[in-house]
């Protein structure tokens, strides 16, 4: 692979954060949309190069902290079940439920394997014929085309024991819920670079023309991260907000068109229910009627509304993961953060995620100035 | 039908000898192995070392090493790290019914060549055979014993302000390459595991510098955890430069893919060493000429600031501390 140390050089850094300096005058409040982003930001120490003028904020772009809590009931309810493979991302392993994890429900004899996509759960339900496999799709546009991709070849294939709990969720709506929400004020958003490979530029253009808010589509290396400070920089001085991509290399204004067209094959639109941020109309991916032999909700229907009704969902409690992800207050204001809860002993799932904000502020040890 | 291992090579009669006399001792035979008696006698004279470690890599084979190079040369290791010369190992070996002879074959004779390359010899040793699903393939235990010079004191308590640290070479090669062939996250890569026995390299560091304060293996955890526990062991600061640390343009590579900072990812060739300012180029040059530490870099130095801290300044200028690993390594979901 080309084209790492070149996105690394601390020449070049400098100079852009000279440059971001020299125009940055109004005091603006940015959000990173991408638990990449911050994690990138916090590893290289980016904000120690931005002006003081420059105040970053975290947002919701962690598959893992942003999947309800309810919904991981869910996952764990049904990996108590007898005949069962759970199938999941690893990071939602460790993440406390209400009253459980999947890591204990593992621990306690649940059936449960951590993949890295769902090509894999795919290949464990071939070689277990005799029971049904879960895929925990968690996820953003991503991991949505992968997933749909899975359910096509199952189908193809004539796999009967494959089976997706779809908590997918697309990132537009989210955006303009918090933007509408209007609980933080943003000038400027750091666009999800990965997300926008799959969607293109397109279905952003909401975020300039209806709410007056930069958007600048960003990569992941440091140089990527802040040449977007310095467009979003730019826009904000000069009083005119659009949707730009400094992420040439990966993105498009029109997407992946064949990955959107899996996702549109095989799920529909639905509203999701978001952590710290409630449901969201619109915002989450089903599986359509013409692949609902897949859906986990409808299979296991039963199952999953009577332990819904026996242990109803509850937050840890001080945990503030919910405020965390809508930027409305940084790790380091959580009283938990750092004492009751850290790695090793999480209580939300900020903590957990290596996508997580607050996992971030742990590592990079967000204290030391 | 291929050859396999029986749940009967375990029974204790004809033919768990006949695995034994067939498998291991032709290849691993030594003096005192050869006697065959519940416990190999030995003298020693001075002060000795003694480690133990159990190895469940999983996959059994990967590239640039095994299971079995691995279980003789973490304990080497383990040894050489405290200054010793490593004398003696002993090999215990639990097998999962069904592994197949010709696989156990190929270990034991990784087993001989670590050892030889090494220069200690196995001297007792056991196997045990499991039903299937009760073990992986295979699982290696293998302790040591080894005998420390003179002079020598080396503990992860010794680092002083002022002095440097020096890594033997580029990091997160094993850690990457075991990856690399895990079920679902295979990819393409020419790496291979730095697995490695770092006795000699160890010997001409402290022929170079009898003073030499630490040395340790950054295994799991990486160079990062191994930092930390320095500093907390001696209550120091440390202050390395992420420039200068060494890695493969495809650990970077594979890094930049899964979402991981290569200071967190396993080594199993590789070692840090803490020497005063005065000793270290002295100790560097020496490395240099070990094939282990052809890459050894002088990549920080030990503070009185920020004690039980360590402090990296990252490749765009700003510090920020780097922690011990937490967790698991995890790759990215998106």
């Amino acid at each position: 692979m080309k084209f790492i140390d070149e996105y690394q050089n601390s020449e070049l850094a400098k100079k852009l954060a000279q440059r971001i300096t020299g125009h940055s005058v109004r005091s603006i409040r940015l959000m990173e949309f991408c638990g990449g982003h911050t994690h990138a930001i916090m590893r290289y120490g980016i904000r120690q190069l931005l002006p003081e003028t420059i105040e970053m904020k975290s947002g919701p772009g962690c598959p893992v902290c942003v999947t309800a809590i309810g919904d991981l009931d869910k996952a764990i309810a049904l990996a108590h079940s007898p005949g069962v493979i759970i199938t999941t991302f690893g990071d939602m392993m460790r993440v406390p439920g209400s009253y459980s994890s999947l890591q204990q429900a593992k621990a306690e004899g649940a059936n449960i394997r951590v993949v890295y996509s769902t090509m894999d759960a795919l290949e464990i339900t071939k070689a277990s014929p005799n029971k049904s496999v879960i895929f925990i799709g968690i996820g953003f546009e991503t991991t949505a085309p992968t997933i749909a991709a899975s359910i096509v070849k199952a189908e193809k294939e004539r796999i009967g024991n494959f089976y997706v709990l779809s908590f997918l969720k697309l990132t537009p709506p989210v955006m303009k819920a918090l933007l509408g929400l209007g609980e933080i004020k943003l000038d400027g958003i750091i666009g999800p670079g990965h997300v926008c490979v799959i969607t293109g530029s397109h279905p952003y253009r909401f975020i300039p023309e209806k709410y007056g808010v930069a958007y600048v589509i960003s990569g992941f290396e440091p140089l990527d991260i802040l040449l977007s400070v310095d467009k979003l920089v730019q826009q904000i001085e000069t009083g005119s907000p659009k949707v730009e991509i400094a992420y040439r290399r990966g993105v498009k204004p029109e997407g992946n068109r064949k990955a959107l067209e899996l996702m549109q094959q095989v799920f529909e639109i639905d509203g999701a229910d978001w952590r710290g941020i409630g449901i969201v109309p619109q915002s989450g991916l089903k599986i359509n009627n013409k692949y609902q032999h897949f859906d986990a909700n409808n299979a296991f229907s039963g199952l999953l509304r009577s332990a819904r009704n026996d242990k109803p969902a509850k937050e840890p409690k001080g945990c503030r993961c919910g405020d965390v992800v809508r930027g409305a207050a940084t790790p380091l204001e959580c009283k938990l953060f750092g004492k009751a809860c850290t790695p090793e002993k999480p209580i939300g799932p900020c903590m957990v995620s290596s996508e997580g904000a607050c996992a971030a502020y742990y590592q990079y040890g967000a204290s030391y100035e | 039908m291929n050859d396999t291992i029986l749940l009967a090579h375990g029974s204790g009669g004809k033919l768990s000898h006949d695995l034994v006399e067939r498998k291991f001792l032709p290849l691993l035979a030594n003096p005192l192995l050869d006697k065959l008696d519940d416990s190999a006698i030995f003298e020693a004279n001075g002060r000795l070392a003694f480690t133990t470690d159990s190895y469940v890599v999983n996959p059994i084979f990967f590239p640039g090493g095994d299971i079995g190079r691995l279980a003789v040369c973490g304990t080497v290791n383990d040894l050489s790290m405290n200054g010793a010369k490593p004398l003696y190992l002993s090999l215990s070996v639990i097998i999962e019914e069904g592994l197949l002879m010709a696989d156990l074959e190929r270990i034991v004779q990784s087993i001989k060549a670590a050892a030889d390359e090494a220069q200690v010899n196995i001297i007792t040793g056991d196997t045990k055979i499991v039903n299937r699903g009760q073990a992986d393939k295979l699982f290696i235990t293998t302790s040591g014993i080894g005998i420390i010079p003179a002079g020598i004191d080396i503990s992860g308590a010794n680092a002083k302000a002022g002095d440097r640290v020096i890594l033997s070479g580029t990091i997160g090669d094993h850690g990457i390459a075991i990856m690399s062939q895990r079920e679902g996250l295979r990819f393409e890569t020419l790496l291979e595991s730095d697995c490695a026995p770092l006795n000699k390299l160890v010997a001409q560091i402290v022929e170079a510098c009898p003073n030499t304060h630490c040395l340790r293996d950054p295994t799991r955890g990486g160079l990062a955890t191994t930092l930390n526990e320095f500093a907390k062991q001696s209550n120091v600061g440390i202050a390395v430069e992420e420039d200068k640390i060494p890695v493969k343009k495809e650990v970077k590579a594979a890094c930049e893919l899964l979402g991981f900072d290569p200071i967190y990812v396993a080594n199993e060739g590789k070692l840090v060493a803490i020497v005063e300012p005065g000793d270290a180029n002295k100790v560097l040059a020496q490395m240099k000429q070990n094939c282990y530490g052809r890459d050894a870099a002088i990549i920080g130095e030990i503070t009185n600031d920020h004690t039980g801290r360590v402090i990296m300044k990252t490749k765009l200028g700003p510090s920020r501390i780097i922690d011990m690993l937490s967790g698991e390594l995890l790759p990215r979901i998106c």
